[in-house]
């Protein structure tokens, strides 16, 4: 679609030794700490939730170094230096979200739990059935955003190391998933939150010197940046500053702008590795404070991305960015290279590296701890089992997991990584949200309505991503290049028309859970209700944190 | 503070004493009072945002001064909401909640103080 004679080559730039160094001095100094912090690393409650020992900040940090993964830096750059308004949603919808979870989820989920989602999900349903659902749909959610942070470390592989074959890129994820899996064997939780904490501090920090030098180069006018970023874009001018331009199409792009802005602003709440994150503090207070420097933090790194989407466009312009092999992903790296050279472009992508390695890290040590201790643990030994043998269990767990990410890391290369994410949130907020809300504060809510909340939920989001224009049959007008993630455009089997499922799957699942709660002659169990509904607002019983 | 919990565990007939007390009642009604018109108020705010930006394409481009938009502005103007939420939320819960959720707390697990 376009000459790449009159590009930059984009693969050529900066020089992968300078890169690979940058990265590999990452690698070597948080793994000396992840072995230091896994010393005491004795029991399920240390590998899981890291001794519930970590302070309010810490776990906060933390929390933004889970969250802002590479669709929130490579991603919401790339959307808003090429869709400009329209990528901002993301930003917007990514962080208000957080404000479901402070209100309404963080402190009553930390009281009434122990290690993962289904803990709390299940605590006054029927045990196994509920735990299985929820574990279930954790897994799914942790496998779709495990996909969106490979098909990201992908392109940057490509753009990096200046490889272009699929063979050479297959081999660099592989390293990568290798790296993050001894991170969580050998550290657990603990290890992958001081790796979450360093990232998130290189991140803050390479992001905002990133943005403080765009400004400067318009002494720092942001008006005088954004009509740069005008003139450098000739195809979109003054619409790359207005709403529409990715989503104003027709009346049904419209209704997917819709559907991703409820899928963005209710999912976060339903995500299972945020959830458990709010398990690694002492208490509700200590969540509470670690959600409000979350939001501190991401909220921060937005106006960043902001600035450096806008800056990609007018620095890089959106032909080079198109042209390059990660595509949208490669915006903010591309413009690292133009404003501080290798340097600057080895820093930026050593720390989008670290932080894909984090949230990866991150996905795996959840979807693992919910399979040994909801699958394996209550569910096929019925809670018959120590503590260490379901840490055992975790560590195998671990592998598999790392081994299916680095395949699906090869398959998912290309996709805007911001778009990938956004689906699995889609998933969280369907088959999570309602029953976590349902069963903290609807007193009648009960087996039914959570099997058919969280499966329904599940499968019509699933569903309709797979029969939706993302899977097959979008095909650019222009270039009559396929869009899809089935890149052979003769196969279309498309139904639905929006990207995102949200709005009718979300809807869908609050809807399932009510009328499966209303048909059911089940009784409330009124002594665990008490029991959840005491101990979610005081705290009561509520698992402490672990002195060594 | 141990892994094993105290002398003091209570069993379920004491949570369902407790809920049942006015002293939880009423830190209930105050919780919620607080936090469902909170979530609300802040849903409403970001779809009248989103549906804006999604079907008033002109409104939302006016300009304001230079290449600033109204758009923009709405944009940022939910930064500055999320921000000011989370921190009345924080002041609120610090001293509307705490004390008396801390209070009930040490009623039921029969730890001195």
């Amino acid at each position: 679609m376009t000459a790449p004679l009159m590009l930059p080559m984009a693969t050529d730039i900066g020089n992968p030794v300078v890169n690979i160094a940058i990265f590999a001095l990452f690698v070597i100094a948080t793994l000396a700490i992840v072995i230091k912090a896994s010393r005491n690393n004795k029991t399920a409650a240390d590998f899981y939730a890291g001794g519930r020992s970590f302070t309010g900040p810490q776990n906060g940090v933390a929390i933004a170094g889970d969250y802002l993964s590479a669709a929130s830096f490579l991603g919401i750059a790339g959307a808003i230096a090429l869709n400009g308004y329209d990528g901002f949603l993301y930003s917007i919808g990514f962080l208000v979200a957080w404000l479901v979870a402070l209100l309404l989820v963080a402190e009553l989920l930390r009281n009434t739990g122990r290690f993962t989602m289904a803990d709390v999900l299940s605590f006054r349903l029927k045990q196994r059935p509920v735990r299985m659902a929820a574990a279930l749909s954790t897994l799914v959610v942790c496998f779709f955003y495990l996909l969106a942070q490979m098909a990201g470390a992908g392109g940057l592989v490509a753009l990096l190391l200046g490889i272009d074959e699929r063979a050479g890129q297959s081999l660099v994820i592989a390293i990568v998933g290798i790296i993050m899996i001894t991170y969580v064997l050998v550290g657990g939780m603990k290890g992958t939150t001081w790796v979450q904490i360093i990232k998130a501090a290189l991140l803050v920090f390479g992001a905002g010197l990133m943005t403080i030098w765009v400004l400067a180069k318009y002494s720092f006018n942001l008006s005088g940046l954004l009509g740069a970023a005008v003139d450098k874009n000739p195809a979109a001018g003054e619409r790359l500053l207005n709403p529409g331009l990715q989503y104003g199409a027709t009346g049904i792009s419209k209704l997917d702008f819709i559907s991703l802005a409820l899928a963005l602003v209710l999912g976060t709440a339903g995500l299972p590795h945020v959830l458990m994150r709010f398990y690694t503090v002492p208490n509700s207070k200590e969540a509470r404070r670690s959600v409000t420097w979350a939001i501190w933090i991401i909220g921060i790194f937005y106006l960043f991305t902001l600035v450096l989407g806008y800056g990609a466009a007018a620095i890089v312009g959106p032909d080079a960015i198109r042209a390059a092999p990660g595509k949208a992903n490669s915006a903010a790296p591309l413009l690292a290279f133009e404003l501080g050279g290798e340097l600057l472009l080895g820093v930026i992508s050593a720390v989008a590296f670290a932080t894909i390695l984090a949230v990866v890290a991150g996905l795996t040590i959840t979807a693992s701890t919910s399979f040994a201790h909801d699958i394996y643990g209550q569910v096929i030994k019925k809670g018959q089992i120590s503590g260490d043998g379901e840490v055992k269990v975790a560590r195998i767990t671990a592998l598999v997991i790392g081994a299916v990410a680095i395949v699906g890391g090869i398959f998912a290369n290309g996709q805007n990584v911001a778009f990938l994410v956004a689906l699995a949130f889609a998933v969280a907020a369907s088959a999570n949200l309602p029953t976590i809300l349902y069963s903290l504060f609807w007193r009648r809510f009960n087996t039914r309505g959570a099997l058919w909340s969280i499966y329904g939920g599940l499968a019509a989001s699933i569903i309709l991503i797979a029969f939706s224009p993302v899977v097959s049959g979008k095909v650019d007008a222009k270039t009559g290049k396929s869009l899809s993630m089935i890149t052979d455009t003769g196969i279309d089997f498309s139904w639905f028309p929006l990207d995102n499922p949200g709005i009718v799957s979300i809807p869908l699942a609050f809807l399932l859970g009510w009328i499966g709660t209303i048909t059911s002659k089940e009784q409330v169990d009124v002594d665990k209700f008490a029991e959840m509904e005491v101990r979610s607002l005081t705290g009561a019983g509520a698992e402490k944190a672990i002195e060594h | 503070m141990s892994e094993t919990r105290s002398a003091g565990d209570p069993d379920l007939t004491t949570y369902r004493d407790v809920q049942l007390s006015p002293d939880f009642s009423e830190l209930r009604r105050r919780f919620r009072r607080f936090v469902f018109p909170m979530t609300g108020l802040f849903l409403v705010w970001y779809f009248v945002y989103v549906l804006l930006a999604d079907y008033a394409h002109g409104f939302m481009s006016t300009k304001v001064g230079g290449n600033i938009t109204v758009g923009l502005l709405f944009g940022l103007g939910q930064f500055v909401s999320t921000f000011a939420i989370t921190m009345i939320y924080v002041r609120w819960a610090d001293k509307k909640v705490d004390p008396d959720a801390e209070k009930l707390r040490h009623q039921i697990e029969g730890e001195p103080r």
